[in-house]
């Protein structure tokens, strides 16, 4: 490799531009693509703030009870190795994050302040504000900005990666991408490429994911040969406001503040909330879970909200909705600390969440499961620092990052682990990618140029039928029923019957895009085509996600079948029921295990992968 | 089943009335395009975009292309969808249906090249960052551990400045700004305050203020004060206006006594 070679990154969220960063930072030269300009990527609409075992509330916490936490709440099933690099490098990256100047709340001292958050007993989340999201990822675009004007960086901003370009032997040799204004398709060669693309929450129609998180290119690369593994672990969030446009998050430090989860005790009660007595409201999360209270798992929480609302039909007004209750808390002390959510509500709903209660219901939110991607285990159980082999998926030359990997959440991810991760997949991925082209001996340049001329002219003619494409069918109306049929049969709760219905309207459903109407042939920022392009990945992921959540005949964290439910312990503290537990060994020993998808043209290819556990044993999973 | 927050509309209430300019490429001539949606409770401009998306049909029942807009987030922390929405720039997300007089006129921001219909090309709010290097100075990512202390009123005020997500709500706003000149804005000179505010974006304070004086900076400011009444996210830009003005005029000063880098002594004790 020459001193300083050529990298691709896709995607200019937190993953993306910290992994840019760190190329950057060594001398290398990187080609940023990035649907929106970076600095509207999704990473904004993170609200709660960032885990890191600091321990400045003098609560004895530390990394090793972080990374506890972490594989209890994903239910046994993220990647262990590298959550312990993570929960182990988080301290750091907060006080990187402090260093480029993200206003991060302070104690009266100055210090970092820390509040708390789901699935913890400890103050491990350091936050700015209610869009700490929004706060991380303008630091790192403004470090991005400093390496743009340095030359380091070159951004490809409106540009949208279409698909690898590979060698003979199946390696990366760059990319193809399309302009997003003009529709100039052109190839980008690279010695590596980042697939930090974000998750697929649009494939469920309506979420809280932002409009470009349509998972298009992890859909594209699962096609190419990549693995995604995990699709069937979706996270739904407790919290949302729902929306005809889409689900708006109401954050996790809303409770982490003191907000209460609540509904009448008398059903159908049509008074108005202030107006019912405390005796007469029923703190549902308090009642069935005393030591975490309305902090429990989100997955456990929307169970909960989930079965009040629609098992015993004790939604407010008999609808679906619960109140999550600020009233109590000053005024003064909301706008501190969660001003950011306080107004979304206000804009968005019309009342003052802080004299009304506000309304919430689930709603899709984060995908644990994504690309497959390996990690080289060094001798203290954290990754090998600089290893190729970190954040880098099946396909040589690889790699992923961020939503879009599967690696750190397994079955469940805890609320303020995803700006982490994020972070921390770019600061081992780079490095990695790095490692990578040292130890390739030949690389782009070496190809040779009829490579990228043949990509280009796949992708070109590809386009040009897609432009031809004139049937019936809307293609916005058929993304619109997949999320419908998604969100209401892959979610909260899953029916094998149902899901299984669900796979086979999605291969109908790709049988029908073959009669989409392209609703646009011009030039000029034509989105209708480029939306269809991605309207087939979105299903080929749907169709992932829908499989392997009908294979998985257990429940496990935010997958949830009834139908295979273990019955009660005996025990409050299920270790303590002998028989339970064998129950749940015999149960475990058989899913503790990684899905693994393939693409294959009839349906995706679905087997699992023993998961090691170098770092913590598994046990059953109670927060009661 | 319905959300306890949003209910269907009666079949008895009224479609939703939209005005939409439409601009193929901006050598074409632009044109109103008229649209008539199913009305819903709790609808935004950008739901009803999207409706159109799902039926591109105009409301004299003629097909046409889907509208092209930039949006993203749609919670009003990405800066995406800035338009004017019956003549008033504003973020389309928050914009409620039911708040806004019908037909809803909507047109793209007028002090930015048009790319189409209602997207424009927002690049020159991005080079004025450049300009004003609204950065702070990173040694590097390795860890050099916690960052300088800060006061909780330090912090309340930087991160008032830092929720600026480069909308150009003030841009559009400022009759100084016009898409022939190259006048920063407010937004610019208020992200060089943010990092001249924090203890190590301090350091490169004089750096940031000259470029807050380089061509088509702050002294383009005519005081006309609209940015500051259309900011979404209510930014005090005049005050940052202001603080950086006076910033600019003891840079001037200084710039005549002492040599570029020369460190400012302190007044020697009396």
């Amino acid at each position: 490799m020459a001193a300083s070679a050529r990298f691709t990154v896709v995607g200019g969220g937190l993953a993306g531009l910290m992994t840019a960063i760190k190329l950057a930072e060594v001398g290398q030269l990187v080609d940023l693509l990035s649907i929106v300009p970076v600095k509207r990527s999704h990473s904004v609409c993170a609200q709660g703030g960032i885990n890191g075992a600091v321990n400045t509330k003098g609560e004895g916490d530390h990394p090793d009870i972080h990374v506890k936490d972490t594989l209890r709440g994903g239910d046994f099933l993220a990647e262990q190795t590298s959550v312990k690099g993570m929960c182990y490098a988080a301290p750091g990256i907060i006080y990187l994050l402090d260093r480029m100047g993200v206003p991060f709340n302070r104690t009266p001292e100055g210090l970092l302040d820390f509040r708390r958050f789901g699935g913890t007993l400890h103050h491990r989340t350091a936050f700015s504000g209610a869009t700490t999201g929004q706060q991380l990822l303008y630091a790192l675009d403004e470090q991005v900005r400093r390496y743009e004007v340095e030359g380091k960086i070159t951004k490809y901003e409106h540009w949208e990666w279409l698909g690898a370009v590979k060698d003979e032997n199946g390696r990366v040799a760059g990319s193809v991408a399309i302009d997003l204004r003009t529709l100039e398709i052109r190839t980008f060669p690279a010695v590596a490429v980042m697939l930090a693309t974000g998750g697929p929450g649009i494939v469920f129609g309506r979420s809280t994911n932002s409009v470009i998180n349509t998972g298009t290119a992890a859909g594209r690369a699962y096609m190419e040969g990549a693995i995604y593994a995990n699709g069937e672990f979706i996270q739904v969030h407790p919290t949302s406001i729902p929306g005809e446009d889409k689900l708006r998050l109401m954050s996790e430090s809303v409770r982490g503040e003191g907000g209460r989860v609540w509904v009448p005790k008398k059903k159908g009660d049509t008074r108005e909330p202030l107006q019912i007595p405390e005796s007469e409201r029923w703190y549902f999360l308090e009642e069935r879970y005393p030591k975490y209270k309305n902090l429990v798992p989100r997955d456990v929480a929307t169970r909960e909200i989930f079965d009040v609302c629609r098992n015993l039909g004790m939604g407010i007004g008999g609808r679906d909705g619960v109140y999550l209750d600020v009233t109590h808390i000053p005024a003064k002390t909301l706008d501190a600390k969660i001003k950011g959510v306080m107004e979304i509500y206000e804009k968005f709903v019309g009342d003052d969440p802080r004299k009304q209660p506000m309304v919430i219901f689930p709603g899709m939110h984060y995908s644990m499961g994504g690309l497959y991607v390996t990690f080289e285990p060094g001798k203290d159980g954290t990754p090998v620092p600089d290893s190729p082999r970190n954040q880098a998926t099946n396909i040589p030359g690889l790699f992923a990052g961020g939503e879009a990997d599967y690696a750190y959440h397994g079955a469940n991810r805890l609320g303020a682990n995803s700006l982490l991760s994020c972070i921390y997949a770019g600061m081992i991925g780079g490095p990695a990618m790095v490692s990578y082209a040292k130890n390739s001996a030949s690389s782009a340049a070496a190809s040779g140029t009829r490579l990228f001329e043949l990509a280009k002219l796949f992708w070109t003619e590809r386009f040009e039928t897609l432009r031809k494409m004139d049937g019936k069918q809307n293609p916005y109306e058929l993304g619109r029923e997949l999320g419908d049929v998604m969100t209401e049969n892959v979610t909260v709760v899953r029916h094998n019957d149902k899901v299984k219905r669900t796979v086979g309207r999605i291969r109908e459903m790709k049988d029908r895009w073959k009669g989409c109407n392209v609703l646009d042939v011009t030039q000029n920022s034509n989105r209708s085509i480029v939306y269809l392009n991605q309207l087939w990945n979105m299903l080929e992921l749907g169709e992932v996600i829908a499989q392997s959540a009908l294979m998985r005949d257990e429940s496990r964290g935010a997958h949830y079948k009834p139908e295979f439910q273990l019955p009660e312990p005996k025990t409050k503290d299920p270790r303590e029921d002998p028989e339970w537990m064998k129950l749940w060994k015999v149960r475990h020993d058989k899913w503790a295990k990684t899905t693994i998808a393939r693409h294959h043209p009839d349906g995706p290819q679905i087997s699992y992968e023993p998961l090691s556990t170098p770092v913590l044993d598994p046990e059953p999973r109670w927060y009661a | 089943m319905d959300s306890a927050l949003s209910v269907s509309g009666s079949p008895g209430s009224k479609p939703v009335k939209l005005r939409v300019w439409r601009q193929p490429t901006p050598d074409h001539e632009g044109f109103y395009e008229e649209f008539s949606i199913p009305y819903q409770k709790g609808l935004n401009v950008i739901s009803c975009l999207m409706a159109i998306q799902r039926n591109p049909v105009n409301a004299q029942g003629k097909s046409t292309t889907p509208v092209v807009w930039d949006s993203n987030c749609l919670e009003e922390v990405c800066g995406s969808c800035a338009m004017n929405i019956n003549g008033k720039v504003r973020m389309a997300c928050s914009a409620l249906v039911d708040k806004l007089e019908q037909p809803i006129t909507l047109e793209p921001l007028r002090k930015f090249p048009l790319v189409r219909d209602l997207t424009v090309n927002r690049d020159r709010m991005f080079d004025a960052l450049k300009q004003v290097k609204a950065w702070v100075q990173l040694d590097g990512t390795h860890n050099l551990g916690p960052g300088p202390r800060q006061s909780p009123k330090d912090q309340a005020t930087r991160y008032t400045l830092s929720t600026c997500m480069t909308c150009a709500s003030c841009l559009e706003a400022c009759p100084q700004v016009t898409l022939e000149n190259n006048f920063i804005g407010a937004a610019a000179i208020s992200q060089a305050r943010l990092f001249n505010l924090h203890p190590s974006g301090e350091m490169n304070a004089e750096e940031r203020v000259h470029g807050v004086m380089g061509e088509g900076g702050i002294q383009d400011c005519g005081k006309a004060q609209n940015c500051v009444e259309v900011c979404p996210k209510e930014i005090p830009l005049t005050t940052s206006i202001a603080k950086m003005n006076r910033q600019v005029t003891k840079q001037v000063v200084k710039d005549l006594f002492f040599k570029e880098d020369e460190a400012e002594e302190p007044a020697p004790a009396v």
